[in-house]
């Protein structure tokens, strides 16, 4: 065995839970023990890599090994495969879907090779629990920079010059909002981070609070120093249980090494942060929402004209309110500066953006490319395509408030704008792939119906006009569709669109505009022939094609 | 409520301050140590940060976690997200319905189970996923859903 240090990573993320990873990390250590290799082997847990669908995964450093689908069992042949100088266990490798040849090494793996990590580049190579692990790749170093030899405009500065916009939702430049919480007065300041994660099929959010706790950490507390905040939250979904154990875990540690609380790092500056628990109401990713959850109150959109949450949040005061992505991109544009981040990306859109890639494509998971990759490089080129040889038929970014995107956009970039120009959006990063056994009026359908059991129903166009919409789509796709209900559906989509209150209810039409723009030839299908081609509508007849 | 259920809800009570940002806190404390809001838990934390019982009701009604009666003792949730919709979520609900008996949102006649579904799980790679008393369950097929059901209906069976 060589000198350099051999550790053994078990991914300890929810997913690869899911499918046995504590039970794997549990029999590889004693495995270690059993073999006498304490303090020469280190099993180390890490959050997740992004692609759970191949775990439990295990791999093998300095070897650059990826193990995948481990079960306990195999921890005598991984130890083995440790002390044979990283020799590869073939039956544990993961195979390429085309040539069902087995890759040994991480690093050729299409799924990870074609992805530009920057916000992810922890994830499964650090141990979340462990802020020594996070200390040793660089990490506080950004807020030692911005504490001890920046101003906290010139930190506002860098943030803007950087171009980075935010990352949860309607992509707004994080550096202005940071300006104007920062120039507003009020006595007291407050930074939150928005760990709602907003999108039904979006991971991310809890993937970095689960594997990298400390770069969300460390980008909250230069925020506060920018804008001159005292005290932070993290509000984080209920359905995120081991995002909020692994944030206090780094919180406390992050205390014990005085990056949080009385005097950080020596100088007057005071900041502590707290982990506030949804309760189960998606509205409460809306911004005046997630602000009276915290104040104890039923998460109800504040009603217009309302003042900005970063000019009145929490308790009245300035409030500067960030998605998570968004944090744990501060400590790298610190640490390298805002021209590194500005040259990465597209013009209007800087840095990365995080997907999680899921439905019918090969390769399901997590992934960051830079700003300005196409479609169709994300869904076949890391995605691997479609799966069991079925045809794409479309992409649906963006959640409930984005769209449905046809093949002729493959070769479109994706970055803020462009896709909100194709009439879906960025929202929180979900990307959902769907192949010709998906019905697109049934999907349009699926979204009116998760918008009309999320909508909080204080106002009436969300309450009402979803709710029409939802009766016209459930008639069609039940064979009662008359001829002019596309029309209907797009007038109301205009109504609930421009008088709602809130994003929910003002973006809930995306669905049915994408659906009905793109995939016409369907709700023609439905209504006229009264027959679905995906054969996914029990009432009509199958198949025939569009 | 017993004696002993009263001083565990004050001992709960005592690590907090009785600010109001602690009620969404405090209410999903005892929800998670009590399987519900009893009455008189609502009562107490009323008192304790000083604001109407109206409102706390108000509050439990709005989040889909808060519950005012008991649920079952095994909780099934299943994802009605997008990732699992396209892959096959509503024929999965539908399967436990008729394993279970009860349909969505609803508790069993003996209290042994309460099935709900939920935005997302989070765990959309593995997708159809539902989580059975918070272990989460992926890549989920009838098959699966019938094999989950029979062990715990036989773990049930051992602990009486
Ligand atoms: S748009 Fe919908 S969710 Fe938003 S405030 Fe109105 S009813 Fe509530
Ligand atoms: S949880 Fe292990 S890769 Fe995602
Ligand atoms: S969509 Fe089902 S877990 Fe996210």
């Amino acid at each position: 065995m060589s000198n350099r240090e051999h550790s053994i990573f078990v991914c300890q993320g929810t997913g690869c839970i899911s499918s046995g990873a504590e039970q794997v990390f549990a029999s590889l250590g004693k495995e270690i023990v059993r073999l006498g290799l304490e303090g020469k082997v280190r099993v180390k847990r890490t959050g997740c890599h992004g692609f759970c669908q191949q775990g439990p995964l295990v791999t093998l450093e300095p070897y650059g090994i990826l193990y995948t689908n481990v079960q306990p069992d195999d921890a005598t042949d991984i130890c083995q495969s440790l002390l044979a100088q990283g020799k590869p266990i073939t039956r544990l490798l993961y195979r390429d879907p085309t040539t069902g040849n087995p890759v040994p090494y991480y690093r050729n793996i299409p799924f990870y090779q074609k992805q530009e990590r920057i916000v992810l580049r922890h994830c499964g190579k650090i141990d979340p629990e462990n802020i020594g692990d996070y200390t040793a790749t660089g990490g506080y170093q950004a807020l030692r920079k911005a504490l001890l030899s920046m101003k906290p405009e010139e930190v506002i500065d860098e943030v803007k010059r950087s171009g980075l916009r935010g990352l949860g939702g309607a992509g707004f430049p994080t550096g202005q909002k940071w300006e104007v919480c920062a120039t507003a007065s009020g006595n007291e300041k407050y930074v939150v981070c928005n760990g709602d994660e907003g999108d039904p099929g979006a991971f991310q959010d809890r993937a970095v609070m689960e594997a990298d706790p400390h770069a969300i950490i460390e980008g909250m507390i230069i925020a506060a120093y920018a804008i001159g905040a005292r005290r932070g939250f993290i509000y984080v979904r209920a359905e995120y249980p081991l995002a909020v154990n692994r944030l206090k875990i780094g919180i406390t540690q992050a205390r014990k090494e005085g990056f949080l609380g009385r005097n950080i790092l020596g100088t007057s500056f005071d900041f502590d942060i707290e982990v506030f628990q949804g309760a189960g109401a998606f509205v409460c990713g809306e911004s005046t929402a997630l602000v009276r959850s915290i104040e104890g109150d039923r998460g109800w959109p504040k009603p217009l004209p309302r003042p900005r949450t970063a000019e009145a949040g929490l308790w009245g005061f300035p409030t500067l309110l960030n998605n998570v992505k968004t944090f744990a991109n501060i400590p790298i544009i610190i640490t390298y500066g805002s021209q590194w981040f500005a040259s990465r990306g597209t013009a209007s859109s800087k840095g990365t953006a995080i997907f999680s890639l899921t439905g019918k494509v090969v390769n399901c998971g997590l992934i960051e490319v830079l700003m300005g990759t196409t479609l169709g490089e994300i869904i076949f080129g890391i995605g691997g395509g479609i799966r069991d040889g079925k045809a794409f038929k479309a992409v649906q970014t963006g959640g409930p408030s984005g769209g449905c995107l046809p093949a002729s956009l493959l070769d479109l970039q994706i970055d803020f704008d462009s896709l909100t120009a194709a009439g879906s959006m960025m929202g929180s990063g979900g990307m959902v792939v769907m192949d010709e056994d998906t019905c697109m009026v049934d999907v349009a359908r699926y979204f009116l119906d998760f918008t009309q059991r999320e909508s909080c129903g204080q106002c009436f166009p969300c309450r009402v006009g979803t709710k029409q919409m939802l009766e016209i789509l459930d008639d069609i796709t039940k064979g009662r569709g008359k001829p002019e209900d596309t029309e209907l559906l797009l007038e109301l989509s205009t109504a609930v669109a421009d008088t709602s209150l809130c994003a929910l209810g003002q973006t809930a039409p995306n669905p049915v505009l994408t659906t009905i723009r793109y995939f016409h030839d369907e709700y023609e299908a439905h209504i006229n022939e009264k027959r679905c081609p995906a054969g996914v509508c029990q009432s009509l007849a199958k198949g025939g094609g569009c | 409520m017993d004696e002993l259920a009263e001083e565990f809800l004050r001992e709960i009570l005592s690590f907090y301050q009785g600010h109001k940002s602690e009620l969404i806190p405090i209410l999903l404390e005892i929800q998670n140590n009590f399987g519900y809001l009893p009455k008189e838990a609502i009562l107490l934390v009323s008192n304790f940060i000083n604001v109407p019982k109206g409102h706390i009701y108000s509050v439990a009604s709005f989040y889909t976690r808060l519950r005012l009666l008991p649920l079952g003792r095994h909780r099934v949730t299943v994802c009605r997200g997008t990732a699992c919709h396209i892959r096959g979520a509503p024929q999965i609900l539908k399967e436990i319905e008729n394993v279970l008996g009860i349909k969505e949102g609803e508790t069993s006649s003996d209290l042994e189970y309460t099935l709900d579904t939920v935005a997302c799980i989070g765990c959309c790679a593995l997708a159809p996923c539902l989580t059975v008393d918070g272990k989460v369950h992926g890549a989920m097929n009838t098959d699966k859903v019938k094999k989950i059901f029979e062990a715990s209906s036989v773990k049930g069976k051992h602990e009486q």
